[in-house]
């Protein structure tokens, strides 16, 4: 009853102050595409630097790299950009790119390997987060001089530690750190010898389809054409990424066409578009992994019958047809489907009396208490709570410690914490990128402080495990490479305290006329400038 | 000096999970992180008082051109908020104390109680719910549509201001067919304090000698009212307006969320739940120095012009 | 003495013109607040709601129909009344009336536990500050205006990011945030008090300051900050809701209503009792403790009373 009073009120006051303000019902104009997105991760444009999703997403479509992924066929790998051919030496260990005819800078540089040898000598030099990426092929601050080099304005030589398989190198180009940035422009906004750190992070200097125009962190991110773009000129004039955190208004606004594509939504937001004219969603598979992960430092948790009884205890299809509808696939291994050499068994289902089983012939039949470090957002504190279901069942004694993501993360890296709900996304479009963290630690001591491996943080010791992980990036014969990382998948799933249980679909919802619009599959970004509507 | 004994690692905020235990030592020397705690405090304070908050981890940018940024639209919603408090606030109060025990005196009292009894939030979703998703009478949540984004250059940072003075008037409507919404709600709550509070000052001043003195002396009912009463309630009603325009500020955390309102409020908020502790200290003084600043002016005038404390 | 001849003189005894003895006095002013309470109808609305809402919250285990956390992947979001869930499920096919009950005990709990610590703070700081007078009453005064001049729900988001989130830290929260009223309202009482000739004859008999402000003022106090903290716990209600709803209160799977509220925001366009109806819910209690508030005021101040 009161309900409904306060309904009365609330209209009224709304009504008095309201009626005439019916919003302007308008169109996007045809040459701009406004985007919903999530995008408050953004922190810096600075290929160097940046290494988040949505930073991702505007690099690859401002900056250009010596090789990349057609949006179109993303299957076919990596090809020619702003390197149109390159050429390994016979002891592997030199690759020497001449550069491709006609890619300029939006100041109107034109590219030329100097900006080449400028780019990655930077991403070494600055040291940034995502520089190992570069940095395990040896690069070092000290050595750049020597390794990276342009030797004319259209060939430029870089000389590797060691032998690596090519694809491995050139994959690793074309991540974000890959982007090639304006030396000239750069390095006129250097200060205090920053080599433009301070100045990238804030604008762009490429010679990709787009220039951004103005960042608003939180609220906006505005991409105008870049005039001296070499390339077709794209259809979209102006790319709008509005963050807008809640499904349901991307959905909103989406349906009322205020913008052209929302990227974040819900499995039942995008269920309600059904039947709703003028809307498509496209489907499409990502890296990133939901997995759990067991510290090996709690004594029950080391126990492999333990860890088997808990992968079995998981309702991987239960989450997958429910809250995860839609938006992750039930997958098993540490390497995404579509990337080299991924594996599709699933050896796990949920199956209580196998779980059961397992638990008795432990150490622990009673199971015990096991803390789940999970994070603040809604999709893992739900998977956290259906896990705390599950493993309840067992006769575990299940509490989720819910923190920020820096909280759960400082205890992950800590080694502190009991079970860690996380995700985990490719860094580089390499198989490499995963078996690198997950199936790779040398040194288990406390000391080693390898915090960046997955495996270290789990207090996972594999000294022959790392070894295969290291013959696998040498490995230049592609199926024989394959082969090796499905070997290394097997025997990952059975063994290790990664229980990985998804992969993410992104659904990204548009209007009708949208079209070519490609969030970059499992190993890239997404790319705007194919797309039309 | 909360985010200096935090049991979180602003360091991970900065770098991120991938980052090696070198980058993370570097990164930790950066942020000053070696220097013993006192010292760190020092420093801060003393960048503090000469305007520099320091770098907001999350969005890599000044906190204080963050807040400069972010601020004008909490105020143009608190103000508006405020403005629709006041309109309808005063003169309500004012009804219900003349006619007191009437219908109108019992509506004043539900929108009171209602306004002091419901969870803001809630009422901001459901009348998200009705007004915009089921009837569509307003825009949706955000301060104006996406592709109005960058049209109007900034002059006061206020968008339904700025788009007046550039004499955008497709943007003007679009704002204020956004703010309307969050601004109302807002309103709503103020108005059950100011109304309140009106009424009770009106009630004091009617049953006052000298309002029947006036009445005696056979002065008109409205004249009584408004000439008289209403006169004196007048200081007493500014310091609450003060202070409700103080609380509103504040109210509009909860409310900047439901709306997605680029305002100080969800800036602390978010920088809240990503440790981003430079940018909730910042926001924090700011709207802690604003409170502070409004409550000696409602102070001050209250002693100014009240002839009991002369 | 039968029964019924107790209890009519009981009343009498309670209403007699002239007490003969202080507890008489006493108990006979609580029983005339009483009666005029009983009066205020609006005000016994509120008592009566609250009653049944601590009653639910009592008789959870009894009422609920269904584990407040036993979740039904195939049962997920389904409307009210579908097979026996009054209120429908949530998105985790949890039934939300059974989670409703449970959820009143935590709020029930917070009040209690705000209501306990805030007054006691603010107590101990008032009076120490009003008897001791001086620099110390300056000092803490001073203190206590810093804490006044902050916004409380950004103060206490500051404090539970601080602690961490989780209910008894935003409880912790919002008591470092609720407390300086209270000294303020113990200050005022206790300097009234202070200049008291029976105070000065406790002085004389060689009582220490400790004995005398928690033996001798403390207990006078108590009233005055009752009634307030009664006009405050819808606030304290709805701030706790806050800090849930903001992820910062209550953690999952804990059935906490501004939590529950934050959950089913997602799902408001399709499904709109998962947010609602926990919203209804703390618009209950909280309109349940502004008209119990009211109803007091009006008892016990009688300069507002009368409407």
């Amino acid at each position: 009853m009161k309900q409904f009073k306060t309904f009365k009120v609330a209209a009224l006051t709304a009504l008095m102050l309201g009626t005439s303000l019916t919003p302007v019902m308008a169109e996007t104009p045809p040459n701009m595409l406004v985007i919903a997105n999530r995008i408050d991760d953004i922190k810096t444009f600075d290929p160097a630097e940046s290494f988040e999703f949505a930073g991702a997403d505007v690099s690859r479509n401002v900056y250009e790299k010596l090789v990349n992924f057609d949006p179109l066929d993303l299957d076919a790998g990596f090809g020619p950009q702003l390197a149109e051919s390159w050429e390994i030496s016979e002891d592997g260990k030199t690759i020497t790119f001449t550069m491709a005819e006609g890619h300029v800078f939006s100041s109107g540089n034109p590219v030329t390997a100097k900006d080449a040898e400028f780019s990655l000598r930077r991403a070494v030099l600055l040291n940034k987060t995502p520089s190992f990426i570069l940095t395990q092929f040896g690069f070092t601050p000290e050595n750049v001089e020597e390794t990276i080099v342009a030797t004319d304005d259209k060939t430029l030589v870089i000389t590797l530690d060691q032998q690596y398989a090519l694809s491995f190198v050139l994959n690793c180009l074309t991540a974000t750190i890959g982007g090639i940035v304006d030396m000239e422009t750069v390095m006129a906004n250097e200060v205090d010898g920053d080599m433009g750190n301070a100045w990238l992070r804030t604008n762009t200097a490429g010679s990709g389809p787009y220039k951004v125009v103005e960042w608003k962190p939180n609220e906006s991110v505005l991409m105008d054409l870049n005039p001296n773009y070499g390339g077709d000129a794209p259809a979209m004039e102006r790319v709008i990424v509005q963050h807008i955190q809640e499904s349901a208004t991307q959905r909103l606004l989406l349906e009322r066409g205020d913008i052209d594509v929302a990227r974040n939504l819900s499995p039942e937001d995008i269920a309600g578009l059904e039947g709703v004219d003028g809307v498509k969603v496209i489907d499409e598979l990502r890296g990133r992994l939901m997995y759990f992960s067991a510290n090996q430092k709690v004594e029950m948790l080391a126990d492999p019958k333990v860890l088997e009884a808990l992968k079995y205890a998981v309702d991987y299809e239960g989450m997958a047809n429910s809250f995860l509808k839609g938006q992750y696939t039930v997958h098993q291994a540490f390497l995404p489907l579509t990337f080299l050499g991924a594996l599709e068994t699933k050896p796990f289902t949920y199956d209580m009396d196998a779980a059961k089983a397992a638990l008795a012939e432990s150490g622990y039949p009673d199971c015990g208490p096991i803390k789940i470090s999970v994070r603040d957002a809604q999709e893992r504190m739900d998977i956290g709570q259906s896990l705390q279901n599950t493993w309840g069942q067992l006769g575990c004694d299940i509490e989720l410690i819910v923190g920020t993501g820096a909280q759960t993360l400082d205890r992950y890296r800590a080694r502190e914490h009991d079970i860690y709900l996380g995700a985990w996304g490719p860094d580089y479009p390499d198989p490499n990128t995963n078996a690198g963290t997950f199936a790779y630690n040398p040194d288990n001591s406390d000391e080693a402080g390898a915090t960046g491996l997955l495996a270290w943080r789990n207090a996972w010791g594999i000294p022959e495990m790392s070894e295969e992980t290291l013959a696998a990036v040498v490995e230049n014969d592609t199926d024989a490479r394959a082969e090796m990382y499905m070997a290394l998948q097997e025997e990952h799933q059975q063994i290790s305290p990664f229980g990985v249980m998804f992969q993410q679909i992104e659904q990204n919802a548009m209007g009708a006329s949208v079209e070519n619009f490609v969030a970059g599959g499992a190993t890239t970004a997404v790319s705007y400038w194919v797309i039309t509507k | 000096m909360i985010g200096r004994v935090m049991p979180i690692d602003p360091v991970l905020a900065v770098i991120g999970e991938r980052a090696t235990q070198a980058q993370y030592d570097e990164t930790f020397r950066e942020l000053g992180l070696d220097r013993p705690l006192i010292v760190q405090f020092g420093i801060y304070v003393g960048n503090v008082l000469q305007g520099d908050f320091g770098t907001s981890i999350r969005t890599g940018q000044q906190v204080a051109d963050d807040i400069k940024r972010v601020f004008p639209a909490t105020l143009e919603l608190a103000t508006l908020g405020t403005l629709i408090g006041v309109f309808l606030g005063v003169p309500l109060g004012v009804v219900a104390a003349v006619r007191r025990g009437s219908w109108i005196d019992q509506v004043s009292r539900f929108v009171g109680l209602i306004g002091y009894s419901m969870p803001i939030f809630w009422l901001g979703l459901v009348g998200l719910l009705l007004f915009y998703g089921i009837l569509a009478w307003v825009a949706g949540p955000g301060r104006v549509g996406i592709f109005y984004q960058g049209i109007v250059e900034p002059i006061t940072g206020m968008l339904l201001v700025d788009s007046l003075l550039r004499g955008e008037w497709a943007v003007f409507k679009d704002a204020f067919s956004h703010i309307i919404l969050p601004a109302s709600l807002l309103g709503y709550y103020s108005l059950a304090y100011i109304s309140r509070m009106t009424r009770s000052f009106m009630l004091e001043q009617l049953n006052s000698e000298y309002v029947t003195t006036a009445r005696v002396k056979g002065l008109s009912e409205s004249t009584v009212i408004w000439k008289h009463a209403f006169r004196n309630i007048r200081i007493q009603l500014i310091t609450v307006i003060a202070l409700a325009y103080a609380n509103l500020l504040e109210g509009s955390v909860l409310t900047e969320i439901i709306f997605a309102w680029p305002g100080i409020g969800q800036y602390i908020t978010t920088s809240l739940l990503a440790n981003d502790m430079n940018s909730v200290l910042g926001g924090t003084i700011v709207i802690g120095t604003i409170f502070v600043c409004l409550n000696i002016f409602s102070d001050l005038l209250y002693r100014f012009f009240d002839p009991r404390s002369k | 003495m039968t029964a019924t001849a107790d209890k009519q003189s009981m009343r009498e005894w309670l209403l007699a013109e002239e007490p003969t003895s202080r507890r008489q006095a006493r108990a006979a002013a609580w029983y005339q607040g009483w009666l005029s309470f009983r009066s205020n109808t609006l005000a016994m609305v509120g008592l009566i709601i609250l009653v049944f809402l601590i009653l639910c919250a009592i008789f959870a285990p009894l009422l609920a129909t269904n584990d407040p956390f036993a979740q039904d992947l195939a049962a997920r979001l389904k409307p009210p009344g579908w097979e026996g869930h009054f209120f429908g499920t949530d998105s985790l096919g949890r039934d939300i009336y059974s989670r409703l009950l449970y959820g009143a005990r935590i709020s029930i709990y917070i009040v209690l536990l705000v209501a306990m610590v805030a007054p006691l703070l603010g107590l101990v700081i008032g009076t120490i500050s009003g008897y001791m007078g001086g620099w110390v009453d300056v000092l803490l005064m001073r203190f206590t205006d810093i804490f006044l001049a902050f916004p409380r729900l950004i103060l206490a988001l500051a404090f539970v990011a601080a602690l961490g989130a989780g209910i008894e830290n935003a409880v912790l929260a919002i008591s470092l945030t609720a407390w300086p009223p209270y000294a303020r309202i113990a200050r005022a009482e206790t300097l009234t008090i202070r200049n008291s000739d029976y105070i000065h004859a406790i002085k004389l008999q060689g009582a220490g300051t400790a004995r005398i402000i928690t033996r001798h003022i403390w207990p006078l106090c108590i009233s005055s900050l009752v009634i307030r903290v009664t006009l405050d716990m819808a606030g304290i209600i709805l701030t706790a809701a806050g800090l849930g709803f903001l992820g910062l209160g209550a953690q999952p799977p804990s059935p906490e209503w501004g939590a529950m509220i934050s959950e089913g925001r997602k799902y408001i366009l399709d499904y709109w009792w998962v947010a609602t109806i926990p919203g209804l819910a703390i618009f209950a209690i909280s309109l349940a403790f502004n008209l119990l508030g009211d109803g007091l005021r009006d008892v016990l101040d009688p300069k507002e009373g009368g409407q």
